[in-house]
């Protein structure tokens, strides 16, 4: 799965270097968690994208659209080849992500802290119709200063649901610097523990702890998990990690071209341990 | 004149949704701790396993109800007006609008007649926000009876939707018999008139029904029409009425800026309409504390003032 993971790499490079726009930092921080939950460990059928069943995926850090359309099209939602029309006119990738028009998106996102609330709603209609799949939502940590994610937090924890889990990426920027001068956001976890979730702190970078974690949170009874992902912005791409101004900004020719070399090498030497 | 039966569209929206969930189990209400004053209260009582009370947090109460629907439930989310659409406007704008979900908000306390607690709380501006969102059906009940029909269509046609009504009784302006005849995105002949038209909606139709009949007494003959659909707007009653009669008032508790009356009048310019018009509304300021028939009398919003303004419309030149 780590070789899927650079695949899904070079395919956002890629995407962000035609589409001359985009968000690389976020996107590459996200690559690990999204790869183990699309495949490892969600209930989910790429031929029925509506199954009633499915467990739901929702991206509430919208700006990471790039890794998850990238894995999407890797899953066999849509055609490869739309990933290299991103951002383009009259194409079905939109910047951001949206429900109505791209199988496999459950939530339009984009302006943040909206995810989690949807995700409370998914969650809730589960409880109601007694039903079984789970509900993941991925939150970035610069998110996190919305006011509406503790809204969410508090009815999460006051509903008990324990069929939610919640994944924060925490690559410690945002896109006017470091998320501790920006607003302070820590103790993290203390914060979502005293909202009265089961917080799990991991290496967002390591698949098969990400997959321990998920099971973990899956017993979980009576209150939604958070698993905080310890993860670096701009990840597996050298000059782009910790690197702020990566935030929303795309490679250009020269960055392109070393950002591919890098995961080349990085796919190679993944293969050769095959 | 006879006491007129009053009824609160408040009431009529509970006991419509009370009624509404035994008949349909995919029916879900969400509230903002106000389910006492919205009327949710009968459905929290009843259907307590589908009733979500979401604390003081409306913003997540709308993004709540977007993911209710996205798996099959038909949410009614309720609120005051201020705190349904100016507050909320970002996530019933992404998750609501742009996600065309099935979500149903119903605002209760539109408008300046909520009275005593001032401007904070009454809200005149809902009309415009959700009118301006692509995707979003927009609903202004004038009494009890059409409320519970319009609460009916809601549930029963898919599709973003809000509807407005305000906090205080109102006369009972349509009998059982006639709810049938009430659809989505067609105005109401309530009463028919050659001279002008007044078009109204919500609580200001009661208004222009008491103008036609004083304006009946001095020769003039006024048709009211009952706009409880800002969006999609009924234009062919629109132009039709442009058409048949001498000029058209619109009438409604809202701002003149970009509710009923924008929308009226962007289909008599763009249709070469030339009629006779004004817009009756809160002349775009903030109100005040005061009784609700204060309130009407000092920002212009009565009968008295309706049919000032319909003669001094029939004075000027075509």
């Amino acid at each position: 799965m780590d070789l899927i993971a650079v695949k899904i790499r070079k395919h956002v490079i890629e995407m962000l270097y035609r589409a001359k726009s985009g968000h690389p930092g976020g996107s590459l921080s996200a690559v690990e968690a999204i790869v183990a939950l699309y495949f490892h460990h969600m209930r989910h059928n790429p031929k029925d994208p509506k199954d009633p069943n499915r467990d739901r995926f929702i991206l509430s850090k919208g700006h990471a659209a790039p890794t998850l359309y990238a894995v999407l099209a890797e899953c066999g939602y849509f055609d490869v080849k739309e990933l290299l029309h991103l951002r383009e006119i009259n194409q079905m990738l939109q910047g951001h992500p949206v429900c109505m028009h791209i199988p496999g998106i459950e939530a339009s996102t984009g302006s943040l802290g909206h995810g989690l609330s949807f995700g409370n709603g998914v969650a809730l209609a589960g409880k109601l119709d007694k039903k079984d799949y789970r509900v993941y939502v991925m939150v970035g940590d610069g998110e996190t200063d919305e006011g509406q994610i503790w809204e969410a937090a508090a009815a999460a924890s006051h509903y008990k649901l324990d069929n939610l889990t919640a994944l924060l990426d925490r690559n410690f920027l945002q896109i006017d610097g470091k998320t501790e001068d920006v607003l302070r956001l820590e103790s993290v976890r203390e914060r979502w523990s005293s909202f009265g979730w089961n917080v799990l702190e991991i290496d967002g970078h390591d698949i098969e702890k990400i997959i321990d974690a998920l099971l973990a949170a899956n017993d979980q009874k009576n209150q939604p998990t958070m698993i905080i992902l310890d993860t670096v912005k701009g990840k597996g791409v050298s000059f782009m990690e910790n690197n702020v101004d990566f935030h929303g900004v795309p490679p250009n020719e020269m960055e392109y071209k070393l950002a591919m070399k890098e995961l080349d090498l990085a796919q190679q030497a993944l293969e050769a341990t095959l | 004149m006879s006491k007129k039966e009053m009824a609160n569209p408040r009431d009529a929206y509970g006991e419509t949704l009370l009624e509404l969930g035994g008949k349909n189990q995919n029916i879900v209400v969400l509230d903002a701790d106000l389910s006492k004053s919205t009327k949710t209260i009968l459905f929290a009582k009843k259907y307590p396993d589908r009733f979500f009370e979401m604390g003081i947090a409306e913003a997540n109460m709308i993004s709540t109800a977007a993911g209710l629907a996205s798996c099959g439930k038909i949410p009614f989310a309720s609120s005051f007006a201020v705190f349904a659409t100016g507050r909320v406007y970002d996530q019933i704008r992404i998750d609501v609008a742009y996600s065309e979900a099935n979500v149903k908000i119903f605002a209760t306390h539109g408008g300046i007649s909520v009275g005593k607690d001032g401007a904070s709380h009454q809200m005149i501006e809902d009309l415009a926000l959700m009118r301006v969102l692509p995707n979003m059906t927009v609903f202004a009940p004038s009494d009890a009876a059409q409320t519970r029909r319009i609460v009916e269509l809601m549930a029963s046609t898919k599709g973003p939707m809000y509807a407005r009504v305000g906090r205080a009784n109102a006369p009972v302006l349509y009998k059982k018999e006639d709810l049938k005849d009430i659809h989505i995105g067609k105005g109401v002949i309530l009463r028919d008139g050659s001279d002008i038209t007044i078009i109204a909606c919500g609580t200001m139709v009661d208004q222009a029904i008491e103008a036609h009949e004083k304006l009946a007494s001095t020769g003039v003959s006024a048709r009211v029409v009952d706009m409880h659909t800002i969006k999609p707007l009924d234009e062919q009653i629109v132009l039709r009425c442009a058409k048949e009669t001498n000029g058209i008032v619109t009438v409604e508790e809202h701002s003149v800026i970009g509710g009923l009356g924008s929308a009226v009048c962007e289909v008599l310019a763009e249709n070469n309409a030339h009629v006779r018009f004004k817009r009756m509304g809160v002349q775009d300021v903030f109100c005040e504390s005061g009784e609700p028939d204060e309130l009407f009398e000092k920002y212009g919003l009565n009968a008295p003032h309706i049919v000032r303004t319909v003669k001094a419309l029939m004075k000027r030149k075509k």
